[in-house]
């Protein structure tokens, strides 16, 4: 046990020192946990035998970050990329294959191995890739969705690979490997529904485990996500969500398909749903520290020894490595009219070979298709050129982006829309007008409600709207407080708008803060929160129906309104030195007095302003619409009205 | 000796601005003129609940007193005359002690969708321009201020696509400065049908 804590901490305070530090160097956090990883490895020795266990753990973060990327796609968005996604992921995964190959082969290396080789560094990382895309905003960018449409597709060709390897077996090998192959059989032993079974047998099985995820995410979620919502615990719903990522994993592994694409199919099928922001903002921790976690094995896991004494073909296999890809890449994006930056980050950002790398090298090991020693060095190339993906990051954005920026200038604000402008937290009678009036107006709006039953009663009439606490700071970044020009706070219990107030204010002082106050009171802290405008929730309708009253009991409806209006402006007029005297009350009790009277004053100058408007004489300026005395009609000719 | 700068007040009023294709660019042009103040009535009031006390502090603090505004059935749009009934009150702009506007200067800047030759005695709108915005010239005269001709764009609806309104903008800002320069030849701004007739005469150099 004290063992365990140990290694933890190490690996945590690695982290906790090197990714700030490489983050405010500007060279992103992946980078950070890369020599993190190599700090406290090979450099330190603190960690040693374990990285490559707690790789296979990691890559858990992989399959989670692929949830993750499913519920920001809905399912008409990949229908919509399936050009790209078999066009460009297909010739890209299949180019680099056979270039790597063929140079492989020139090399004197066996057709098989050359192949193989080729398949390993065809992949790219999509853990290092899709991070930085998050990290430095580019998701939205053009290249950064064709990047994107190349990963999945390499996550979809990763299977039929897996299947291809074991029958490149080198016989040699296989012979050489009959001594250990005791101890092999035990290790390689795993479970499986489908070992065994015949090739149709096998269709069927997979075919029905994505239709129990498709028709499970789409029909049975739901009410368990409503039922776990409605217990108002919120660890049950990580629970829950956790059940659900792991369980599919599960699942996939089983029938012999990559997790990964699995919780990126049941992201898929959740996209459209009212619990997605609570989802993602549940998930997203436990990927990003996953990741983190895989991105220090990595680094860990670099063999010093076996480097140095191959220093010099490692280091050119790794620049080759990235050269081919990006002139693939580079090829293909001109094939396909990726234009300007976006070509660059296109073929920078897919140019190292990924994670996947590791995976094929030991299965190809483990079938006896490289030599270990060769799978060794490659594990090294496949490492380094991800420890490098992070500087052709940086390339990107401290050479080529200022060269094209000029010129793309015109089109930033494309990007800006992306998210809704105005975040809605709370929908109840409230915060649903302010939406409704927002959005026939053509504004964009994300709807946030902690009531899953008010969420799917707002679905049912096609408001667009999420299931979640709002005052949750990671469901708001979810929701895209970073990139929201504003936020209503309409939730009805005035402590927490309070809290609210006071967090986005701190965090995001940009977004404009429009709040609901439930008394007079909550208004003045919303206000001290820093809250931008207030309006308490009965004032204005309180003054509609007083109007009605004055308009039933005689009064002209022009005149009742006027009224009205004269009440809200001296309100108005009062309410900077009320507040002020209600913060010294808030402060000690001795003001409680001074804020009564001057309370009694608002009353008092209230009724006063009431009565001016109907007795003041010409003495005093009567005011609106008055027409000039009628003694004096004759004797100033200049008057015309009568 | 020159005289100090003289302070223009810009009271201007489109009810519907998002489809404003000249007093809206005309208007932004007038907020950047030095010695302007530039009031969006609309904007400022958009419930029509004039401030009484403000609106006369900001007519004493001026010379020059501008009505900014796109002809509405040969008028000016509803919040300026609401502005006129409530503001312009008896012993402040008129009766034994209203005197606050006397000496200051008036004209109105508008468009219209009609032709000039429409606004004629023969055209289909039987009256000149001047003639319609009689009830204006008389209110200046009421409450002692020089009335000039108005700075006027007819045709207003096809201006943009034939190019009109950059000139236009143009011309107002040069009278703009010639109003506070005190450049402006007022005994002929007082007798023309339409200040922009010719501006090269009327602007002295």
């Amino acid at each position: 046990m004290t063992a365990y804590f140990i290694q933890a901490f190490i690996y945590l305070s690695a982290a906790v020192i090197a990714v700030p530090l490489a983050k405010r160097l500007g060279l992103g956090s992946v980078l950070g946990y890369l020599i993190a990883g190599v700090v406290i490895g090979p450099i330190a020795g603190l960690v040693g035998n374990e990285t490559s266990t707690l790789q296979h753990f990691a890559e858990f973060g992989v399959v989670m970050m692929l949830f993750l990327v499913g519920l920001e796609l809905e399912p008409r968005m990949l229908w919509n990329m399936r050009h790209k996604l078999i066009g460009l992921g297909g010739l890209q995964v299949g180019l680099s294959t056979l270039v790597v190959m063929g140079i492989a082969f020139a090399f004197g290396f066996n057709w098989s191995i050359a192949l193989t080789i080729g398949m390993i560094f065809s992949l790219s990382s999509t853990a290092i890739v899709l991070q930085t895309f998050n990290e430095k905003n580019l998701t939205k960018t053009e290249g950064g969705k064709n990047a994107f449409s190349v990963l999945l597709f390499q996550d979809i060709a990763v299977i039929p690979m897996l299947a291809l390897i074991p029958l490149l077996a080198l016989p040699e090998l296989i012979e050489k490997a009959q001594s250990a192959a005791a101890t092999a059989a035990e290790h390689h032993e795993q479970m499986s529904l489908v070992a065994g079974l015949p090739g149709w047998a096998y269709g069927i099985v997979v075919l029905s485990a994505i239709a129990i995820v498709v028709v499970g995410g789409n029909y049975l979620s739901r009410p368990l996500f409503r039922y776990v919502a409605s217990s108002n615990l919120r660890e049950i719903f990580t629970a829950t969500a956790l059940m659900l990522v792991i369980g599919i994993a599960a699942l996939m592994s089983l029938v012999g398909l990559s997790p990964a694409l699995g919780t990126f199919l049941a992201g898929v099928v959740l996209a459209n749903s009212e619990f997605r922001h609570e989802l993602e903002s549940v998930i997203e921790p436990f990927k990003g520290l996953l990741l983190g976690l895989f991105f220090i094995t990595v680094g860990a896991g670099i063999n010093f020894d076996v480097l140095a004494s191959n220093i010099g073909p490692v280091m050119a296999m790794t620049l080759g490595v990235i050269l081919i890809k990006a002139t693939v890449l580079l090829l293909l994006a001109m094939i396909f009219k990726i234009k300007n930056s976006d070509r660059w980050l296109f073929a920078l950002s897919l140019a190292q070979a990924g994670e996947f790398g590791f995976v094929l090298l030991s299965y190809t090991v483990q079938n006896h298709v490289i030599p270990v020693d060769l799978a060794q060095i490659l594990s090294l190339v496949v490492a380094i050129s991800m420890f490098l993906t992070p500087g052709l990051f940086i390339l990107f954005d401290k050479v080529i982006l200022p060269r094209y920026e000029q010129t793309e200038n015109t089109r930033e604000p494309d990007i800006i829309d992306e998210k809704g402008t105005v975040i809605i937290a709370g929908v109840g009678r409230f915060g649903q007008i302010v939406n409704r009036l927002l959005v026939t107006n053509g504004f964009k709006t994300v709807v946030l409600d902690h009531e899953a039953q008010q969420v799917e009663n707002l679905r049912k009439i096609n408001t667009k709207s999420f299931y979640g606490d709002a005052t949750q700071p990671d469901l708001l970044h979810t929701a895209g407080i970073a990139e929201a020009k504003m936020l209503v706070i309409a939730i009805d219990n005035p402590d927490r708008a309070v809290e609210l107030t006071e967090y986005i204010k701190h965090t995001y002082p940009n977004v404009i803060v429009l709040a609901r106050a439930f008394d007079r009171s909550n208004l003045y802290r919303l206000r001290k929160a820093g809250a931008d405008f207030m309006v308490s929730e009965t004032f204005h309708s309180a003054l509609q129906l007083g109007k009605y009253a004055l308009t039933h009991l005689g009064v002209h409806p022009f005149k009742a309104e006027q009224q009205r209006a004269i009440f809200f402006e001296t309100e108005m007029a009062h309410k900077d030195t009320l507040y002020e005297s209600w913060k010294q009350v808030t402060a000690d009790d001795k003001h409680l007095v001074h804020y009564r009277d001057m309370f009694i004053q608002l009353e008092e100058t209230l009724s006063a302003a009431m009565k001016d408007e109907r007795y003041r004489s010409f003495s005093k300026m009567e005011r609106g619409w008055t027409p000039p005395p009628k003694e004096n009609h004759t004797a100033f000719s200049k008057s015309e009205a009568d | 000796m020159v005289d100090a700068a003289k302070k223009i007040l810009v009271l201007y009023a489109h009810p519907s601005q998002e489809r404003s294709e000249i007093n809206k660019p005309l208007f932004g042009a007038t907020q950047q003129q030095e010695h302007v103040t530039a009031v969006d009535l609309y904007a400022e009031y958009p419930t029509f609940r004039i401030n009484i006390d403000k609106e006369q502090q900001r007519l004493r603090d001026h010379d020059v007193i501008v009505f900014m505004f796109p002809l509405y059935w040969y008028s000016t749009p509803a919040i300026l005359k609401e502005w006129q009934d409530l503001v312009l009150e008896y012993n402040f702009a008129y009766g034994a002690n209203g005197n606050a506007l006397e000496g200051k200067t008036f004209l109105c800047a508008i468009s219209a969708g009609g032709s000039e030759t429409a606004y004629q005695a023969d055209g289909y709108n039987n009256f000149t321009l001047r003639e319609l915005l009689h009830p204006l010239e008389q209110t200046a005269s009421l409450t002692g201020m020089t009335y000039l001709a108005p700075f006027a764009l007819f045709c207003a609806r096809s201006a943009f696509d034939e190019n009109r309104v950059h000139s236009h903008i143009e011309d107002w800002l040069r009278v703009l400065s010639a109003l506070s320069n005190n450049t402006l030849d007022i005994a002929l701004a007082k007798s023309l049908e339409k200040l922009n007739e010719n501006l090269n005469t009327l602007i002295k150099d």
